[in-house]
């Protein structure tokens, strides 16, 4: 924090007396999240990943014989914040910028970045998606600059459904009442059309986001519907004391959901969750020692020694490590020439799984895990003495899903 | 003086030549000037973050003015003014899509006014409601407006947008002067030029029998009945008014940043307009200028500096609610009787006199602050703690001890001076009372 | 039938819990005109207290000394911050307690952390009551109505039945008297800010574990409270407990019927299928607008009757 004292100044400075800044000797990244206020959680875990993540890549070498270094910006979840953050990041030349939270701050972003690019073609900036899941962001609303690390709403759905027991019958769907969640709706909807038509949807709910405080009357309606499994999306509070409500109701549901894993998720649910909690997730720490890895797993118990909350994101590792082979292979980080390279990258993860950055929509392939909550596991989550366990493992070639994006590219 | 005299002498009518009116024009060539002190002669452009902060700001200055049309003039408590501002928005970014498809062919001078229109029409439409109450039953029928307005923007896709909001491109081709608005330099002279209008604009209707009768409303409601005229139409009348330039601040904040969404609409965005005007002081009319300033340097540069940005903020707000209530212009303009009786000099040496203990008090403070705010959330987040270059280790006694330290002594100190300043203070004060009486 | 009984319940059980959260603020808000915003914070600082104490004492230590805490909080607060900034208006007094939100808020991202804390319900207290069609009643909902009623009784009687209440409600009206006869109305100020506190602190320590306990916690229950407080009225408790049984069945009702303003209309004409703004608006079901129900009633009867439903005072 007050690191940044110094390089405002400086900056002041340099640009009032005109002067070049010194060469760095660090390839910046620019990481706008909100870092403050009552969102600053999902902030905080993702710079905490961050930090461990930057010290692995740098000791792989970094690239071009420098090291990666984040320069993080609070967009306190207000696009207009956001795209001021962008404005100072290409102030400094950083021709990357990192952004996991928030899909308001992710469409000003995707449209910020098109247009500073398209206005200053000497000054232009790739767009790092860490985390913003809406499809949208990789299908109409697609942009050469914009590259998504993350499995977005149609791969999870996908590997959900694929994660449903044989014998389900009937589910019920409730999800937030946002464009994520009404995504999260829709997919799910597709996806259990496609591959598991026998299962009957008998009921869907869109709840207001954070605003229910009582859970009763959704779950009385559950119940009425006589549904065996619940799809949701929700996270936080309302995953939380939605799962209170029919635990307590003494409703014997599966809980299908796509954020469980999230940090803070098992804390909230504790011992409720045990077998009935399922989730989609990049990873979580188990899956080394599944697949018998021992690299993994020594990347997991380290750190676990100096952390009390889940290492999930690998998908930022994946991000890393393309970024670093891009930027090799161009020679330069010229935005243009790593945009050009980061095409088609395809990089493994200590357990030797794909991840391939696409080039018709530029989202990348990841594997993903449909994973179950249960005490027999050899690392637990958040101390709560439950952990996940791996049902079903899915590719990341096995998540190619086809995509409307018609990109329009850069000439030069 | 008292809080309506002091407003009363604010609004006075200024002489033409008088020294106000050049404290307004340097006001406006600083504006001007102001993107050039931050030019970058090696690559031969402006610093994008100032302009772009610079442009936040005018937009601000605009929408706390037009706030403190409701609570410093007619002493309205609005929980809802960033709906007007956000609606704003939102009809101006359609009219750039608009603009730029052929079915609304106007320049891009003229949009903001559209912005402008748009807000007085929705003011129309919820004041008519709100403003047959005052005080706390408009307070809270602005709460619930303001509620409903920010989830009913999120649930209407086809206007609102959902949470990706809407996005258009203001390189519509159609301009009085033939700029492209492709950079932000033109875009932040576009932000002086209406921000210009809407200062001269609400100062314009501050001099009206409307602007008065806001005053009097505001003082003594039953009384300014006696007058004759219906307090509800006043503050129907001004509550519609601040609609009408709340939406031009929405307008240019959609030209601005391309992009319109919910939280433009949001409560959040309503407390820093009330933050702002009452920062800067409600009682002078240029009072919201200063604290719209002060404010986004506060959000959009402290919080470079310090994630806990909040925490000054909030301890900021109950400084000056309970110490200077009347805000910053307000301390400035209370200076006027002394500057103009030529005793400012004798303030020259106290003002020093509490400024440093005040100084290391404040930086006590914000060490400490930072230091634990570091030692529980950003050691964790992998930051180093550097202060000038020099790494800070906070498992040592001494950055704490020296903390701990300015905090208490710049505090004790402070207390002594701040009692030595009210004494000359209230000397001068009395020898002008005096005068007063004797002339 | 069964889902009319069940929604009965679960309103009663949610609106007990506005009630609680409410009871403190009506006081402060009646007693003393100050729009309390860091209400929803001193709710947070006493769930983050009964975690705290129930993990290395108990639950019921947590039970009584969480809201003695929060009580003694609130009175530093008055004494120390509201009572200067008294003289400078209603305004000042509100911005007041804006500026302890973010300060409270940041403060507990910093002592506990960003995570959200596993404060869960007592293992005595963790049983079903009874069954009702089949669903589960849990007995923690039956204690959290008990001690909700026991809230009631208790402030109603206190201000009614004792002599400080009587003081209380003079001093409401007519402060100047009630210090001139010799009673310290100053003293009585912060006596029932201090009180208000500590029931916020006690909703705490109650919805701390039905809910969920982290940093947000105070965002998420703030301005439902105002409502609450307001439609009820001011001055009035039992207008606040009305006021909170109708806000929790309203809401809970609301999610359970689907219907929409085209279903209304359904009987008479179909309204086409219209991919527009008003399409959007016509075909909004009601249990996705029920939170939003309680702001619309609100600006209703401020409308029509601006002292609330049982309001003694005006507003």
């Amino acid at each position: 924090m007050l690191k940044r004292l110094l390089s405002v100044i400086s900056l002041v400075l340099a640009a009032c007396l005109g002067q070049a800044q010194a060469a760095d000797e660090t390839i910046k990244i620019g990481y706008v999240d909100p870092l403050s206020g009552t969102f600053a959680q999902q902030g905080d875990a993702s710079l905490k990943h961050f930090a461990y993540l930057f010290d692995r890549i740098n000791a792989e070498g970094g690239a071009l014989g420098k090291k990666f270094e984040i320069v993080p910006y609070d967009s306190k979840l207000q696009p207009a914040e956001a795209l001021i953050a962008l404005k100072s990041i290409t102030d400094q030349n950083i021709p990357f910028i990192m952004h996991c939270a928030g899909s308001n701050v992710a469409a000003a972003l995707i449209d910020g970045v098109s247009k500073h690019n398209a206005r200053n073609p000497t000054n232009r900036v790739i767009y790092l998606n860490c985390g913003a899941l809406a499809s949208d962001l990789t299908n109409e609303q697609c942009d050469f600059w914009h590259f998504r690390f993350d499995a977005n709403t149609g791969m999870r759905a996908e590997t959900l459904v694929r994660g449903l027991p044989q014998t389900l019958q009937s589910v019920y769907l409730v999800n937030q009442d946002y464009l994520f969640g009404q995504t999260l709706q829709k997919e799910t909807k597709l996806y259990l059309g496609k591959l598991r038509p026998d299962i009957k949807i008998v009921g869907e709910e869109l709840i207001p986001l954070g605003r229910v405080k009582d859970f009763s009357p959704y779950i009385t309606k559950v119940k009425a519907s006589g549904a065996q499994v619940l799809i949701t999306g929700n996270w936080g509070p309302d995953l939380n004391l939605m799962m209170k409500a029919s635990v307590e109701a003494g409703l014997d549901l599966a809980y299908y959901t796509y954020l469980a894993h999230v940090v803070g998720g098992p804390t909230s649910v504790g011992a409720m969750g045990e077998n009935r909690l399922f989730t989609v997730t990049e990873f979580h720490p188990n899956v080394p020692s599944e697949q018998k890895s021992a690299e993994g797993e020594a990347f997991v118990a380290n750190w676990r020694k100096s952390h009390d909350f889940d290492l999930f994101q690998m998908n930022n590792y994946a991000l890393l490590k393309m970024l670093a082979a891009a930027i090799n292979q161009a020679g330069s980080t010229d935005a243009l020439k790593v945009a050009l390279a980061l095409e088609g990258q395809t990089v493994k993860d200590m357990m030797g799984h794909n991840y391939i950055m696409r080039k018709e929509d530029h989202q990348m392939l990841e594997p993903l895990y449909a994973a179950q909550f249960v005490k027999d596991v050899k690392y637990d989550s958040e101390k709560t003495g439950f952990g996940w366990k791996t049902v079903t493992a899915v590719e990341a070639e096995n998540l190619a899903q086809p995509t409307v994006c018609k990109m329009k590219r850069p000439a030069s | 003086m008292s809080d309506a005299a002091r407003s009363i002498s604010a609004a006075k009518p200024r002489r033409a030549g008088s020294a106000m009116t050049w404290l307004w024009v340097l006001g406006l060539v600083l504006a001007i000037a102001l993107p050039w002190f931050f030019y970058d002669l090696a690559k031969a452009r402006h610093s994008g973050f100032m302009v772009s902060m610079f442009s936040q700001a005018g937009m601000m200055i605009i929408f706390a003015l037009s706030y403190n049309m409701l609570m410093g003039q007619a002493g309205l408590l609005s929980f809802c003014h960033a709906v007007f501002f956000g609606f704003g928005g939102y009809v101006c970014i359609h009219a750039l899509t608009g603009a730029s498809n052929g079915a609304f062919p106007v320049p891009m001078e003229v949009m903001p006014l559209f912005g402008g229109l748009a807000g007085m029409a929705l003011a129309i439409v919820f004041g008519f409601m709100a403003t047959k109450q005052r005080a706390t039953a408009f307070a809270m029928i602005t709460l619930g407006i303001g509620e409903l307005m920010a989830t009913a923007a999120l649930m209407f896709h086809h206007f609102f947008g959902g949470e990706g909001g809407i996005t258009s491109d203001r390189m519509i081709d159609r301009s009085l002067f033939g700029l492209s608005y492709g950079q932000s330099i033109e875009v932040y002279y576009l932000i002086v030029f209406w921000t210009m209008l809407s200062v001269i604009g609400m100062f314009f209707l501050t001099q009206t029998p409307l602007g008065r009768m806001a005053n009097a409303c505001r003082d003594n409601f039953e009384r300014a009945q006696f007058v004759g005229y219906d307090p509800k139409i006043v503050r129907f009348i001004q509550f519609s008014l601040s609609g009408l330039f709340a939406g031009i601040g929405g307008a240019l904040y959609a030209i601005s940043y391309e992009i319109v969404t919910f939280d433009s609409m949001a409560g959040p965005l309503s407390a820093n307009a009330l933050l702002m005007a009452y920062i800067g002081g409600s009682t002078v009319f240029a009072g919201p200028i200063l604290g719209a300033v002060l404010i986004t340097l506060l959000q959009s540069g402290v919080s470079l500096l310090s994630n806990s940005w909040l925490v000054y903020v909030g301890v900021l707000f109950i400084t000056m609610v309970t110490f200077v209530p009347e805000g910053i212009a307000g301390i400035i303009m209370s200076h006027g009787p002394i500057r103009k009786a030529g005793k400012l000099g004798r303030l020259a040496v106290p003002y020093v006199r509490i400024l440093v203990p005040g100084l290391i008090m404040v930086l006590g403070f914000v060490c400490l602050v930072e230091l634990v705010s570091f030692q529980t959330i950003g050691a964790a987040q992998g930051k180093k703690l550097v202060l000038f270059g020099n790494p800070i280790d906070i498992a040592s006694n001494i950055p704490w001890a020296i903390a701990i330290g300015g905090l208490i002594i710049g505090g004790i100190w402070l207390r002594f001076e701040a009692v030595a300043f009210g004494r000359v203070w209230d000397e001068i004060t009395a020898e002008l009372k005096r005068v007063e009486a004797r002339t | 039938m069964e889902i009319i009984l069940v929604s009965l319940l679960n309103g009663l059980v949610y609106g007990m819990l506005l009630f609680m959260l409410a009871s403190g603020l009506t006081l402060i808000f009646s007693m003393m005109g100050v729009l309390n915003f860091a209400h929803a914070s001193i709710y947070m600082i006493g769930a983050y207290l009964a975690f705290e104490i129930s993990r290395s004492v108990g639950f019921l230590p947590a039970l009584i000394l969480a809201p003695i805490l929060c009580g003694a909080i609130g009175a530093a607060i008055e004494i120390w911050g509201l009572r200067r900034v008294h003289h400078n208006g209603h305004i000042a007094e509100l911005l007041f307690t804006f500026g302890l939100v973010f300060i409270i808020q940041r403060g507990v991202q910093m002592i506990w952390g960003m995570l959200p804390m596993p404060y869960r319900v007592p293992p005595s207290l963790d049983f079903p009551l009874f069954t009702l069609y089949g669903a589960n009643f849990p007995a923690y909902r039956g204690f959290m109505l008990l001690i909700s009623a026991a809230m009631l009784l208790a402030i109603w009687l206190l201000l009614k039945k004792t002599r400080v209440g009587l003081i209380i409600q003079a001093a409401l009206t007519h402060p100047n008297m009630v210090s001139s006869l010799g009673h310290n109305v100053p003293m009585v100020f912060t006596g029932v800010f201090a009180g208000g506190c500590a029931l916020a602190g006690l909703a705490g320590v109650i919805g701390g574990n039905y809910l969920t306990t982290e940093s947000s916690m105070a965002d998420a229950m703030g301005p439902i409270v105002f409502v609450v407080v307001v439609f009820g009225g001011l001055g009035s408790l039992a207008g606040c407990f009305i006021a909170s049984i109708i806000m929790g069945m309203i809401q809970t009702f609301a999610v359970v019927f689907d219907y929409t303003i085209a279903d209304m209309f359904s009987p008479f004409f179909k309204i086409p299928e219209m991919d527009t703004l008003l399409g959007e608006i016509l075909t909004v079901p009601m249990s996705r607008i029920g939170p939003l129900l309680p702001y619309a009633m609100m600006i209703l009867i401020l409308l029509i009757r601006p002292r609330g439903l049982l309001g003694t005072r005006d507003t």
